[in-house]
């Protein structure tokens, strides 16, 4: 068995090199998160913040149609909150008597409000590209919230000799560098109620935990379950071998 | 009252039932009383972790299937609403969607102790074939679950290996089209997709009652893989299988916990959280992990029609490993040459799994191509030939010897004779 395990060892170290070698965008900087870890929960004070850069920024081309406004309650929102949120909105409300539509205010059940009618729209608005919806971008992208705040702060000036198209920026973390997304952040573009310095780390980060709660709702109900039913379990695995080894002491 | 079944049951309405219908007698003597080798080890818990996996797949999939739209434009959607809106959707959706990866993590490991152990050896072929057709179920119904989401892995996963059919000559691009019920893949084949994996299940249950039906007329082989020759050799199934099965199953849920809680799309690729779209390939199209090996043998093959062959034979020359295999020793303990061939053999799978998980370029290609032609080697010529050449180790002469007796003591002795002992028992 333990030959078995080191030429495992050996076959994984071999092929690891040539994976290494392919690699064009530098490894993601590992951030701490407060989400992370068998016990990490949203800071909630963060993804408020995160929220208001999605609603003040991001929101003006990307979508977010999984998420509801009565979903924000998970960030901390009271409901009073949502309603003013939602209120904020127009939304379609069906037809009247005489059947033509109408619109009303929005609701806390009503999925947040696109920017743009349909993919079209969009992509007429934004130099032919579609930027994505944003309710499961941190789990659609490999490296997830490391990733995205990664692109958030990726943006360089191209490295001589390199011709970035028109329309096109370049950032680092981007496969293949030139990105449609023109830089979204700037020091000081929005003003935090609580007076946290509006640096573009800062809103990186708040964005990405907001983000981050939008595509894991359930992350914290999911890690207190799991914390506690890994526990179970290997109780119960430490019991059941304690009763097997009981039971068999008489077999031989 | 001729016919009527004579129960040995006290209970005045259990004696009632079973002397009409003798399901607690049969469950009494096929899960009770039944002999069972009395040495095996903990591989031996695969085959019941498998039909419990059976069961939570099962049980989730039927709830999955209550809040699911088959339909290009609502599955993602309704996948999502499950993860969302559903009370505890989120939970039962990663259960199923890891439950799969469980299942073949359960399923590898159990097809390992049968090709270690020999356990495909008569008289145990038909149990053996059995397994190997739930195995080809089991395939075919992960890659239609994975269809079901409608993600971009989805779609583009579905295309690739539905398409592999058309390398076959003549009728393939006939038989594509049949299978997408259109020119492409779209809302028939999800449609019919959706229907076939809430079937197959079920015929997965069928032939998992065969394949306990076989077992329990040949009997289970054990990690000495001799035959039990008295009851010495045994032990009832109640309480001391039920017991270490019990310990494993504890462990597995252990395992099975952590990556539903705390790692729920480790295992998944982040691709399949884009919806579909027939109009943007991603960048890299690859399977589940649990195909990855299939995947990488049918891209050594640099002909399509070749590809496609091999990688189903990989899987059909499992049907006539019983006769391929020339040795009469079961165990690979006492088969020197087999035993590093199977190391030989996990680290091939283990390497074609790497290979496929990378684009066919530069040495990927190469230690794909290596490790395919050692599984076809190891199978089709290693195997035949090493019978004839392979000197076995001196066999046991029962099960309750070697366990039952003292290890020899260093430098001889001791109260069995010196040949019964080949080798001292390792725990594996």
């Amino acid at each position: 068995m333990r030959r078995l395990t080191v030429a495992l060892a050996a076959g994984a170290a071999m092929l690891a090199g040539p994976a290494l070698a392919q690699e064009s965008t530098p490894p993601l900087p590992h951030e701490q998160w407060s989400f992370s870890g068998p016990f990490g929960t949203y800071d909630r004070a963060s993804a408020q913040r995160g929220f208001q850069v999605y609603k003040e920024v991001c929101s003006s081309c990307h979508s977010m149609k999984l998420m509801s406004y009565r979903n924000l309650e998970g960030i901390g929102l009271d409901a009073a909150q949502v309603r003013a949120i939602a209120s904020t909105v127009t939304v379609p409300g069906g037809t009247n008597d005489n059947g033509d539509p109408i619109t009303r205010n929005g609701l806390p059940s009503d999925h947040f409000a696109s920017p743009f009618p349909n993919d079209k729209a969009a992509r007429a608005a934004n130099n032919g590209a579609l930027p994505p919806d944003q309710s499961l971008l941190e789990k659609a992208r490999e490296g997830g919230a490391n990733y995205l705040d990664a692109i958030l702060n990726g943006y360089r000036d191209p490295p001589p000799g390199v011709k970035v198209p028109d329309g096109l920026y370049y950032n680092v973390y981007f496969p293949g560098h030139n990105i449609h997304m023109p830089q979204p952040l700037h020091d000081g573009q929005v003003t935090y109620a609580d007076g946290t310095p509006a640096t573009i780390n800062q809103m990186s980060k708040d964005v990405v935990t907001f983000l981050t709660y939008a595509a894991n709702p359930e992350m914290e109900q999911r890690k207190r379950m799991g914390v506690r039913i890994v526990l179970f379990f290997a109780v119960m695995s430490g019991l059941t071998y304690a009763v097997k080894r009981k039971v068999w002491s008489d077999a031989h | 009252m001729a016919g009527l079944h004579k129960s040995d049951f006290k209970n005045p309405v259990i004696n009632w039932v079973d002397t009409r219908l003798p399901v607690f007698t049969m469950i009494q003597k096929e899960y009770g009383t039944f002999p069972t080798p009395k040495n095996f080890n903990y591989f031996w818990n695969f085959g019941a972790l498998a039909m419990i996996n059976l069961v939570i797949m099962i049980a989730t999939g039927i709830f999955l299937a209550m809040n699911y739209t088959p339909n290009t434009n609502l599955a993602f959607d309704s996948v999502e609403r499950i993860m969302r809106d559903v009370n505890y959707g989120w939970l039962i959706r990663y259960v199923h969607a890891n439950g799969a990866s469980m299942f073949f993590i359960v399923i590898y490991t159990h097809i390992f102790r049968g090709l270690y152990y020999g356990s495909y050896k008569a008289p145990r072929e038909l149990l053996w074939m059995t397994g190997v057709v739930l195995f080809l179920l089991l395939m075919a119904t992960a890659f239609m679950g994975y269809v079901l989401p409608w993600g971009q892995m989805s779609y583009w996963g579905a295309t690739v290996i539905t398409n592999l059919f058309s390398a076959i000559p003549l009728v393939g691009n006939t038989i594509v089209t049949w299978l997408w019920g259109g020119f492409s893949v779209d809302n028939p084949t999800l449609n019919r997709f959706f229907s076939l994996h809430y079937l197959l299940p079920f015929v997965i249950t069928g032939v998992v009652f065969l394949h306990v039906v076989a077992l329990h007329i040949t009997g289970s082989n054990n990690p000495l893989g001799i035959d039990v020759k008295s009851p010495q050799d045994t032990v009832p199934f109640h309480p001391y299988y039920t017991m270490k099965d019990s310990v494993g199953l504890c462990v597995y849920l252990l395992v099975f916990s952590v990556l539903v809680f705390f790692a729920p799309n480790y295992l998944g690729h982040a691709d399949n959280y884009i919806p579909a779209n027939p109009l943007v390939t991603p960048n890299e199209i690859v399977p589940e992990w649990y195909f990855l090996p299939f995947y990488a043998i049918l891209r050594s093959v640099p002909n399509k029609l070749g590809g496609v062959a091999c990688m189903f034979g990989s899987i059909a020359l499992l049907f006539v490993l019983p006769w391929l295999d020339t040795s009469p020793v079961r165990s690979a303990r006492f088969r020197p040459i087999y035993r590093n061939m199977m190391v030989l053999l996990v680290i091939a799978m283990v390497a074609l799994g790497f290979v496929g998980a990378h684009p066919p370029q530069g040495a990927w290609v190469l230690i794909g191509r290596i490790a395919t032609t050692y599984y076809f080697l190891h199978f089709l010529v290693l195997l035949p030939l090493l019978g004839k050449i392979e000197r076995p180790l001196p066999l046991p002469e029962s099960i309750s010897r070697p366990v039952l007796g003292p290890r020899p003591p260093r430098g001889g002795g001791g109260p069995l004779p010196s040949g019964a002992i080949a080798k001292p028992m390792e725990k594996i």
